[in-house]
C-alpha cells in the first residue's frame, strides 16, 4: 500500500494490504486509549475533507482522525442544492490542487466523482462515499471490529440486510469480506436488490431462513425516501419482515455480531432493545472508524514507516 | 462552375444498383457523363484511383442545436462537421430550445441553412406543442410550409401518452407523414445513467433497462399497425426491439428503423472510469446486443444508420457522471469506423454499409429526386463522397468541425477516410493533406 496513492474502492487493496490497514489500526487504536491522543506523524500535511452531501459524522471520523495525526484539516461543505448554479467540480479540485494541500476526502452523491477528481489532482484521493457506488473507509472499519469479536474472518458468515440496491456500504462491505474469506448474503425484498445478482453473493428475501446460519448481521439504514419511489409499500410492512427485533436475535447463533453503518433507524431496522444488546457493536464501529481512518491517512501520506515511533 | 473529372473511382451507387470502376464528369452542379476512361482536355480533375465514388450521405439523426444552444453546435459548424462524414443532407431533430414545433420557426432554419449552401438540411417536426407530449404541434401546416417538413419527432423523449400518439399516428396520414419514436418509457428509465445490468450494479450508477426501449416499441408498433400510420424507430438499441420490428415487418406494419454507430460497436463493457464521453441515451448495451445489432444490420433488418450527432460543450461533458448530458457526436467519425469494425473486420458487404447511409435513409423519409436520391447517373445532381479505403489513420475529435468534442472513437485507429465530398458539383469538402493523419 505504500506504493499507492488513492483509496478508491477496496479493490484498490489486495488481502495483504487489507491486514496492513488493519494492523496500522490497531496500532492507532492504542493511542486512542492515551489521556494525549496526539502522535505527530502527519504534522505539516493537509487534509481536506471536501463534502458534496451532508455526513456529520464520517466528516468528524475524518476530521478527528487527521487531528489526532497532527494533520492540518480544512473542511470544505458544498451543499448539493447549489452544485448547478456553482463552480463546477473540476474548478474546486483545481483551486484545491492550486493550495497544495496533500490529501482529499471526498464525499459526493455521484457514483464515480473520485475517479474525476483523481484526474485534476496531484494529492491523494480518499472516497469517503460516492453516490450508490463505493465507501471502502467503512468496509475497512467493519473488517476491524468484525476481527475484534470474531478473531478469524475465514469462513465466517455475514449477512447484509436491506437496501442493498442503493447501498455503498454494502457493495464495498461485500467486497472486503469476499476478500476476507467469509461467506456473503444479502437479505432484501426483491425491489431493493440489485438487477443483477453481486459476484459471490447469494441473495434472498427471508430474513428468518437466514439468522440461525451468520456469524454476523449487518442491518442497513433504509432511507425513507425509498418508500416514496414506491420500492416497498409501507415502513410497517418493512418492519414487519426485516426489522431485527429481540425474537429474531433469539434465533441467531449466541455469540452474533450486529452491526450497523449508522445512523440507525431505531424501531425500523432495527429494534433498540438489539441496539442496546450486548451483540451490537454498532459504537466499537464508530471507534474503529478513526483508527481506520488515521491508518488510512498514514499510509496513504507517507508517514514514517516506524510503527514503534507511533505506538 | 468550372468541369470536373473524377477519375479511375469504383463508382458504388446503392440506388442504381451500380458497381463499377468508372470515370465521371462532373459540369453545372450535375454529372454530366459517366464512362470507362473519359478525356481529361485540360478539365481540373481528381485522381480517384483505389478509392470509392458514393452518393452523399443523408443523415436521418441529427442535433444541430440551433435555436438555443449555439455554443454546442451551429446550423454552420453542423452542415460542415456533416460534409466532411461525407454527408449531402441531414435530418435535424427538433429539440431545440425553442423547439422545431411551428411553421415559422422550420422556415426560418430551413432558410438559414439554404443561405448557408453547405449540406442540404430536412428539418424533422414535433408531434406535440412545445415538444411537451400533451397537444399536437401544427404538423400539417409544418408539412405545407416551405420547409415540407415530412417527419415527426419528440426525439429526446417518448410521447409518454398513448392516447396522444394514436391520434398524431392518425392525423398525419392525411399527408402521409412519418413518425419517428424516440421510444423511452419515462417512469422505467428516469434517473437511469447506463444500461441496467452487471456494469451499473458494479460502478454503483442507477440503470436504464432495456425494458424502458422495448415496452414502448412495442406500444408504437401496435399503434402504427392499427393505425396504418408510416412509424420509423429511432437509435434501436436491444436485441428484442430488433426481434419486435423484425415480427413487424412480416406482419406487413409499415416501420422502419435506424441503428447508430456507438450501439453497433460499442457496449457498457467499454464503459471506462467514468467517462461521460460513454454516456448516450438510448445507453450502450450488452454485447449481446451489440452482436444482435449487427446481425440484424446484415440481414436487413434494419434500414439505416444514423449517426444521432449530439453535440455537447467541454464544460457540460467534463461533469460528474450524473450531471452530465447524454449524447455523443458521430457524423465525422461514423464511415471510418463503420468501414473498419463492420466491413474490413466484419465481413458486411460494403454495398450494403453505403446503402444503410444513402439509400436506407431516403426510403425511411420517403425522400424522391429531386431533394435526395438520383444516385450516379447522367443529369444527377452531383452530391457525391469520394472514400479513400486504404488510407489508415487515428480519428482526433479535436480536429472536427462539429464544435462537439465528445466522440466516444476519438484516438482510435481506422482505415477509410472522406477523401473529398462535392455539394452541387462543387468540392464542399478535402481533406488538406494526402498522408494519414
Amino acid at each position: 500500500m505504500a506504493e499507492r496513492r488513492h483509496l478508491l474502492d477496496v479493490d484498490d487493496l489486495d488481502r495483504e494490504d487489507m491486514e496492513r490497514v488493519l494492523d496500522t489500526a490497531r496500532s492507532f487504536s492504542e493511542v486512542l486509549h492515551r489521556p494525549i491522543k496526539k502522535v505527530p506523524s502527519l504534522r505539516g500535511k493537509t487534509v481536506v475533507n471536501l463534502f458534496y452531501e451532508s455526513s456529520t459524522r464520517t466528516r468528524m471520523s475524518f476530521e478527528v482522525a487527521a487531528k489526532r495525526l497532527s494533520a492540518d484539516v480544512l473542511n470544505f461543505n458544498v451543499s448539493t442544492s447549489s452544485v448547478e448554479k456553482g463552480e463546477s467540480f473540476k474548478d474546486t479540485a483545481l483551486t484545491l490542487e492550486a493550495m497544495g494541500v496533500d490529501a482529499v476526502v471526498v464525499r459526493h452523491p455521484v457514483a464515480g466523482a473520485p475517479w474525476l477528481l483523481r484526474q485534476w489532482l496531484q494529492a491523494a484521493i480518499l472516497n469517503a462515499g460516492d453516490g450508490m457506488h463505493a465507501h471502502p473507509t467503512q468496509a475497512l472499519l467493519d473488517l476491524f471490529t468484525m476481527q475484534e469479536r470474531l478473531g478469524e474472518l475465514q469462513g465466517r458468515t455475514i449477512a447484509f440486510v436491506g437496501d442493498i440496491l442503493h447501498s455503498r456500504v454494502a457493495r464495498s462491505g461485500i467486497k472486503a469480506c469476499r476478500a476476507m474469506g467469509m461467506k456473503v448474503l444479502a437479505v432484501a425484498p426483491p425491489t431493493l436488490l440489485p438487477p443483477v445478482a453481486l459476484e459471490g453473493v447469494v441473495t434472498g428475501s427471508d430474513l428468518d431462513d437466514v439468522i440461525p446460519h451468520c456469524d454476523v448481521l449487518y442491518m442497513l439504514r433504509i432511507q425513507m425516501e425509498r418508500q416514496k419511489e414506491g420500492r416497498f409499500p409501507s415502513l410497517e410492512e418493512y418492519t414487519r419482515l426485516y426489522q431485527l427485533n429481540m425474537q429474531r436475535l433469539g434465533k441467531a447463533r449466541p455469540q452474533v455480531v450486529v452491526m450497523h453503518p449508522g445512523p440507525m433507524n431505531r424501531g425500523v431496522e432495527i429494534a433498540a432493545e438489539v441496539a442496546d444488546a450486548p451483540h451490537a457493536a454498532i459504537t466499537a464501529q464508530v471507534s474503529a472508524g478513526v483508527a481506520i481512518r488515521m491508518a488510512v491517512l498514514f499510509l496513504l501520506l507517507g508517514g514514517s514507516e516506524g510503527g514503534e515511533k507511533v505506538a | 462552375m468550372p468541369e470536373l473529372l473524377i477519375r479511375n473511382a469504383r463508382i458504388m451507387d446503392p440506388f442504381n444498383e451500380l458497381d463499377e470502376k468508372m470515370d465521371v464528369m462532373i459540369s453545372r452542379g450535375r454529372i454530366a457523363a459517366l464512362a470507362k476512361e473519359l478525356p481529361v482536355q485540360g478539365r481540373e480533375s481528381i485522381q480517384a484511383e483505389g478509392m470509392v465514388l458514393a452518393p452523399g450521405f443523408l443523415e436521418i439523426h441529427a442535433h444541430l442545436r440551433e435555436p438555443g444552444k449555439e455554443d454546442a453546435e451551429t446550423l454552420e459548424s453542423g452542415l460542415e462537421s456533416a460534409l466532411r462524414g461525407g454527408y449531402t443532407a441531414v435530418c435535424c431533430m427538433p429539440n431545440t430550445d425553442p423547439p422545431l414545433d411551428n411553421a415559422a420557426i422550420v422556415e426560418g432554419i430551413a432558410a438559414k441553412a439554404r443561405d448557408l449552401g453547405l449540406a442540404d438540411l430536412f428539418p424533422v417536426g414535433c408531434i406535440s406543442r412545445r415538444r411537451e407530449g400533451s397537444e399536437l404541434a401544427e404538423m400539417a401546416l409544418m408539412h405545407l410550409s416551405e420547409a415540407h417538413v415530412r417527419a415527426f419527432s419528440d426525439d429526446g423523449s417518448g410521447v409518454a401518452d398513448s392516447g396522444l400518439m394514436r391520434r398524431a399516428m392518425e392525423y398525419v396520414q392525411a399527408f402521409d407523414g412519418l413518425l419517428i419514436s424516440h421510444a423511452e418509457e419515462a417512469a422505467l428509465s428516469r434517473g437511469g445513467q447506463i444500461n441496467e445490468g452487471t456494469v451499473s450494479t458494479e460502478m454503483g450508477l442507477k440503470g436504464i433497462p432495456a425494458l424502458a426501449e422495448e415496452v414502448m416499441v412495442a406500444r408504437d408498433l401496435l399503434l402504427a399497425e392499427e393505425t396504418g400510420c408510416r412509424l420509423h424507430l429511432a437509435h434501436l438499441s436491444t436485441a428484442r426491439s430488433v426481434r419486435m420490428l423484425r415480427e413487424a415487418k412480416e406482419r406487413g406494419v409499415r416501420v422502419t428503423a435506424e441503428v447508430t454507430p456507438h450501439h453497433l460497436l460499442l457496449s457498457e463493457m467499454d464503459i471506462a472510469g467514468y467517462d461521460t464521453v460513454f454516456k448516450v441515451n438510448p445507453p450502450l448495451r450488452t454485447p449481446h446486443d451489440v452482436r444482435y445489432l449487427q446481425e440484424a444490420l446484415a440481414d436487413g433488418t434494419i434500414d439505416a444508420i444514423a449517426t444521432d450527432h449530439a453535440p455537447h460543450t467541454i464544460e457540460d461533458k467534463e461533469k460528474e457522471f450524473d450531471y452530465a448530458p447524454f449524447g455523443v457526436v458521430g457524423m465525422e467519425s461514423a464511415f471510418p469506423v463503420l468501414y473498419s469494425e463492420l466491413v474490413l473486420a466484419g465481413g458486411l458487404d460494403p454495398m450494403r454499409l453505403i446503402a444503410l447511409l444513402t439509400s436506407g435513409p431516403a426510403r425511411v423519409l420517403g425522400l424522391q429526386p429531386p431533394q435526395y436520391g438520383a444516385g450516379i447517373v447522367e443529369g444527377a445532381r452531383a452530391d457525391l463522397v469520394i472514400m479513400d479505403v486504404e488510407n489508415e489513420w487515428t480519428l482526433d475529435a479535436k480536429r472536427f468541425a462539429s464544435k462537439g468534442r465528445n466522440c466516444p472513437f476519438h484516438g482510435r485507429r481506422v482505415k477509410g477516410r472522406i477523401r473529398c465530398t462535392l455539394k452541387n458539383g462543387g468540392v464542399a469538402y478535402r481533406l488538406a493533406e494526402a498522408g494519414s493523419g
